[in-house]
């Protein structure tokens, strides 16, 4: 509601500030230009927006798959944890641009660098939370568990999966939130369509309205995505505080 | 191992890093005997639950135990698993199937004050029920040793009463020889057969008291004020204390072996 209403209050303004022409309009567009770009242009949109949209699902699912095998990897086994954690680390150093065009001159102009982008964007936060998440364990717990001689695999199944659950879902927020940045300097490298294509097109033709209609259309395929897996976070993870309901107590 | 459930600890030392946790500790609980380990924060009781069920090796001495199974401090219980699904977590460990180990602890369910419990989750319970949900899945391990610590430390005091009378109860209808580590000396006269006072860290056996009472006991009773009386002084009393620390940890692991004797003639209060 407070967030609706900052919005709107913050839509007026930017409208009133281009109205007065203390802006120029080709560099900031008024709101209604937006939205009438956003109409006028539906059909090139709703195509961008399928087509971006699919290659930020796929790049979050690779993502996700090799973020859970880095996680595992590294808690489990020593040697994979020395190996690869600096490879991990480093790999976010690397400039996006920079890597972006060797994707598309290995991979070609179709969807697979831009999957790939988009996973390189999003694998690290989700392996690190669940990383941090299986050694973050309740040491009463760890005791507990020792103390009945659980197997490894006990261990991991009844104790460490599920304690890293929680920071494990804040990690794929965190990727879903940033998937659009990846998807977009992919397309930026070499593509024809998509959303990232159609706001550099757009960019070079001054045409600033449909550049700021397709930068609201990855704007909202952020929030989405992170409703999404918000959502699906408060089915799975019913135990914390702050996704339960209030408890109701007991005498 | 033997199953007897005699707990031995002849001369046990165990440091971490430079810091002594226990030192020279010698006691033994008798098959199906209360033992109370008494001492202020930070004296090894835990370390000590921690070697008899042999998370850790000791330094130096012998620690021989039966298979134990350990209640946590902060009762451990698992935050996403319902109520029954944790007082059966050592059945699931040991391989039973979801169903078998649901069924196991369901059966106690109304006699630990449980019933309609068995769904909720940890954190909709009170402090009470947790410690009894976690109580039951330490008597679900099927061991002849029961390692508690500091069971009711987090409760309040009109709840730790009540649970300290249910957890006499409790025992009364499955006896264990049970390890209870407490700051609490009244807990410790309340529910053990022996309680065995240790200094402030390094922890070493201060003094061990035959606590020869018949149960219920109540903490009104006027054996059990003494008692409680001559722990705490015991504990706190200055010179008391110095000359246990000056005197070698043989000697005094002689002491308390000797007066831990099951068989030998309690004598109430037999202070070192």
């Amino acid at each position: 509601m407070a967030a609706a209403l900052l919005v709107l209050a913050a839509l007026a303004g930017w409208e009133a500030l281009v109205r007065a022409e203390v802006v120029d309009a080709l560099l900031l567009p008024a709101p209604t230009d937006v939205a009438r770009a956003l109409w006028s242009d539906r059909a090139i949109l709703a195509e961008d927006l399928a087509v971006t949209g699919g290659e930020v699902t796929l790049g979050l699912a690779a993502a996700i798959a090799l973020g859970a095998a880095l996680g595992f990897g590294m808690h489990l086994f020593t040697p994979v944890r020395r190996a690869l954690r600096p490879l991990v680390i480093g790999s976010q150093a690397v400039p996006i641009p920079v890597i972006a065009p060797l994707f598309i001159l290995v991979l070609g102009f179709g969807l697979a660098p831009k999957v790939l982008m988009v996973a390189l964007v999003c694998f690290f936060p989700v392996t690190i939370n669940l990383y941090d998440g299986l050694r973050d364990v309740d040491p009463d717990a760890r005791k507990l568990l020792r103390s009945l001689d659980a197997s490894r695999w006990q261990r991991l199944r009844l104790l460490e999966a599920p304690s890293a659950l929680p920071t494990t879902f804040t990690g794929i927020k965190v990727a879903a939130a940033v998937a659009v940045i990846g998807a977009v300097f992919a397309e930026w490298a070499g593509s024809d369509r998509g959303l990232g294509h159609t706001l550099l097109i757009a960019n070079g033709q001054l045409e600033t309205a449909r550049a700021f209609a397709a930068t609201f259309l990855l704007f909202a395929l952020a929030v989405a995505l992170y409703g999404l897996f918000a959502l699906l976070e408060r089915r799975v993870v019913h135990w914390t505080p702050r996704t339960a309901p209030p408890s109701q107590g007991a005498p | 191992m033997d199953s007897s459930g005699d707990v031995t600890l002849a001369g046990v030392g165990k440091a971490f890093g430079d810091v002594a946790a226990l030192d020279g500790v010698s006691l033994r609980a008798g098959a199906r005997e209360t033992v109370a380990v008494v001492g202020p924060s930070g004296c090894g009781k835990s370390t000590l639950l921690e070697l008899v069920c042999g998370l850790a090796a000791p330094d130096r001495g012998t620690v021989r135990s039966p298979p134990a199974a350990l209640m946590p401090q902060r009762d451990g219980l698992l935050p996403w698993l319902s109520a029954l699904d944790n007082a059966g977590l050592a059945l699931r460990v040991a391989g039973e199937s979801r169903p078998r180990a649901r069924a196991a602890a369901h059966e106690h369910f109304a006699a630990f004050g449980l019933e309609g419990f068995e769904r909720a989750r940890p954190r909709e319970l009170s402090g009470g029920m947790r410690q009894r949900v976690a109580f039951l899945r330490t008597l679900l391990a099927g061991r002849p040793v029961l390692c508690l610590d500091e069971p009711f430390g987090a409760l309040d005091a009109l709840t730790r009463g009540q649970m300290q009378r249910w957890l006499a109860g409790a025992l009364a209808r499955e006896p264990r020889t049970v390890l209870l580590v407490t700051h609490d000396v009244e807990e410790a006269v309340l529910l053990a057969d022996r309680i065995v006072l240790l200094s402030p860290r390094p922890g070493r056996v201060v003094a061990t008291l035959e606590v020869d009472l018949e149960r219920p006991r109540a903490r009104t009773d006027l054996e059990v004020v003494e008692l409680r009386e001559r722990a705490l002084t015991a504990l706190g009393e200055p010179a008391g204390a110095a000359e246990a620390a000056a005197e070698p940890a043989g000697a005094t692991a002689a002491r308390a072996g000797a007066a831990t004797e099951p068989s030998a003639p309690a004598v109430p209060g037999s202070r070192r």
